[in-house]
């Protein structure tokens, strides 16, 4: 990849209190790329998500968008700078239908009253792009499958053309089915020019999507590696520390 | 006939989802057990005492119910964002007073004191809503402590007497009592509003197809254009024939009629049924939660006041027993009955338009029929567990069907 990235972290550090959440973490991310965050319980995913959001301010470090370094103080500035995060939970209201869920906070006005001729509109070109198969637009999110609600988040993270799209767990309560239509939404996403990072535990989803994965381990970044070469045992070795078979498990 | 191949957003026709129109229809739905419902209603109390759906008594009835209906609808905000206002009747009760001691013993001109009233129901309702936001009081605790202080400060208004009367001549109590629409006007009123929806339907299919989104067909608008005008039409013509639709009547539905708009078509009311659904969520989407608790807790105080006023001017008197806790209970019971869910997050303006409705076809149908009061409160309280018992199950079968 010879364009620089779209966002690139240097150097981000943060403690809760004792705890070394994250030390030194470098991330790039190019457009046409789906970069893996991968790591135990507590190897800093979530912080580093947080990180992403803008939900947390780093205590060192810098962010940098489009060649421009940032400061990601609040998950909106986060929004408006173009980096999205779709929540482990995805953050959806289940009374409210598709397209109310998919412009939620950021409705579309005609005047004082809301403009749903051009939300659905929208809505529908949204989840068309993902390939998304959703009963009615207008049906209420409660009547919908775990891999279509992932949809629905990912098109609303999509609503404003973010550069980056940040993805926590997408699958983690999800199906064989389900997990799988939620992949081929990863690549969609990529395939239309998005950088994703994709936070994920689950080694066999890492491994279909990824392009690059980066292991974190106790805060730090614990190897980089190519998703097409690596091996299942050397990402595993990065993770849990142990070396596999080499010069005498030296560390 | 040649088939696009490719939509405007530069998609395969093919790729796109293929959903049918629904919006609105669920909603419609959704009433018609209500319909049924005030249809046996009235077909049993009817048999039982023919004077029952005549059309004086029918005038008495919307009367009674309009007054109920503005502390419905007040109701039906809070219940949306998830909350309750146990205090609604003890703020009417209060305004109530206020109105006719500034009215009576001040000597404030009416305009004045009708203020007054209302703007000590939103105080209060703002208190309501600053005790909840700022300081996690639960909702209920607050609105029951707010019932206690309400019919507190209605007696030291009132003191030292029990109650105050206001004279006939008060343009308050002319207003509630006697003013009724033109037959004429009415009529015109019903016309308008069937056109206004017919044009309102036939723009939003304009703007539909031309964004190729599914739109209602020209049948479809004229049927619901139709539906209206009968609807609408034929019940007014018959209330012509007594009396016809009081102010008051007027007043409560054109609340209704605003409330529904800023529910449905506002972001303010996206965020109330957000909030309602959940909170989390909508705190995630940027939406000024408290913000929008603080105005669901002033509006329906707010309205609780306006229902007080209006009820001190159909008795012509304000008086310790006004907004007695069983008329928190009836406006509560309503908002449930016509489809509100006491959960949040679902629910509309209407559901008070036709909550009271059942409410108050029960309440006149005994009166008239001479059971014992009593009576009124085991029917009244018996629809409201099979209405709640409706509200849980469906709840619990959205949270299963996952």
């Amino acid at each position: 990849m010879t364009h620089p990235p779209v966002m690139s972290l240097r150097g981000i550090t943060h403690s809760f209190g004792a705890v070394r959440a994250l030390v030194d973490v470098d991330l790039d991310v190019h457009a046409h790329e789906v970069v893996a965050v991968v790591g135990d319980n507590g190897a800093g995913k979530s912080t580093l998500v947080a990180v992403l959001a803008g939900a947390l301010v780093p205590d060192a470090g810098e962010v940098v968008v489009d060649g421009q370094e940032v400061l990601l103080r609040s998950p909106g500035l986060a929004r408006q700078l173009g980096v999205a995060t779709v929540f482990q939970d995805l953050a959806l209201c289940e009374d409210l239908d598709v397209v109310e869920n998919v412009f939620l906070g950021q409705e579309l006005r005609r005047g004082p009253l809301l403009d749903e001729v051009a939300m659905e509109r929208e809505a529908q070109r949204l989840l068309a792009q993902l390939a998304a198969r959703v009963p009615s637009v207008r049906a209420p999110v409660s009547e919908l499958s775990g891999g279509q609600r992932q949809a629905v988040a990912v098109a609303r993270a999509l609503v404003g053309e973010p550069r980056v799209l940040v993805l926590d767990e997408p699958t983690a309560s999800l199906g064989v089915t389900q997990t799988a239509e939620v992949l081929n939404l990863v690549e969609r996403v990529r395939d239309r020019g998005y950088g994703v990072v994709l936070v994920s535990q689950n080694m066999a989803d890492v491994q279909a999507v990824a392009d690059r994965v980066v292991v974190l381990r106790r805060g730090r970044v614990n190897g980089v590696f190519d998703g097409e070469t690596a091996s299942y045992e050397e990402i595993i070795a990065a993770i849990t520390g142990v070396v596999p078979n080499r010069a005498g498990g030296a560390r | 006939m040649t088939v696009p191949v490719v939509d405007r957003a530069g998609l395969p026709v093919a790729a796109r989802p293929d959903w049918r129109w629904r919006s609105g229809g669920e909603r419609d739905l959704r009433s018609v057990p209500v319909l049924v419902s005030l249809v046996v209603l009235a077909l049993v109390f009817q048999a039982l005492n023919g004077a029952y759906l005549s059309a004086d008594n029918l005038v008495n009835m919307t009367l009674q119910a309009s007054t109920t209906g503005i502390l419905t609808l007040g109701v039906v905000l809070v219940l949306m964002v998830g909350q309750i206002d146990l205090s609604v009747g003890a703020v009417s009760g209060l305004s109530a007073a206020i109105v006719a001691v500034g009215v009576v013993r001040a000597g404030w001109p009416l305009a004045v004191a009708l203020v007054a009233a209302v703007l000590a129901g939103a105080a209060l309702g703002a208190g309501y809503g600053w005790m909840f936001t700022r300081l996690g009081v639960p909702s209920f605790v607050i609105t029951l402590v707010g019932l206690m202080v309400g019919v507190g400060l209605q007696m030291q208004v009132l003191a030292p007497t029990a109650s105050l009367n206001l004279p006939y001549e008060s343009a308050l109590v002319r207003f509630s009592q006697e003013s009724f629409l033109h037959p004429v006007a009415s009529l015109a009123v019903v016309g308008a509003v069937v056109v206004g929806v017919t044009v309102a339907g036939l723009r939003d299919r304009r703007r539909r197809r031309a964004a190729e989104l599914p739109a209602p067909s020209l049948a479809e608008i004229a049927a619901r254009a139709g539906v209206l005008a009968v609807g609408l039409g034929l019940p007014v013509w018959y209330l012509n024939t007594s009396r016809g639709i009081g102010g008051m009547v007027a007043v409560f539905l054109g609340l209704v009629w605003v409330a529904d708009v800023a529910l449905r078509r506002t972001r303010w009311g996206r965020s109330v049924r957000a909030i309602g659904s959940n909170v989390e969520s909508a705190r995630r989407a940027g939406f000024a939660v408290r913000r929008v608790y603080l105005s669901a807790f002033t509006a329906c105080a707010a309205l609780a006041a306006v229902a007080g006023v209006l009820s001190a001017g159909r008795l012509a008197a304000a008086n310790q027993g006004a907004g007695g806790a069983d008329l928190t209970l009836t406006a509560i019971a309503a908002a449930v009955i016509g489809g509100t869910s006491l959960f949040g997050g679902r629910g509309s303006a209407w559901s008070a338009v036709l909550g009271v409705a059942v409410v108050h076809a029960i309440g006149s149908g005994l009166t008239l029929v001479n059971a014992d009061g009593s009576l009124r409160y085991i029917v009244t309280g018996l629809v409201l567990a099979l209405a709640v018992t409706v509200d849980a199950l469906s709840r619990r079968s959205r949270l299963v069907g996952r």
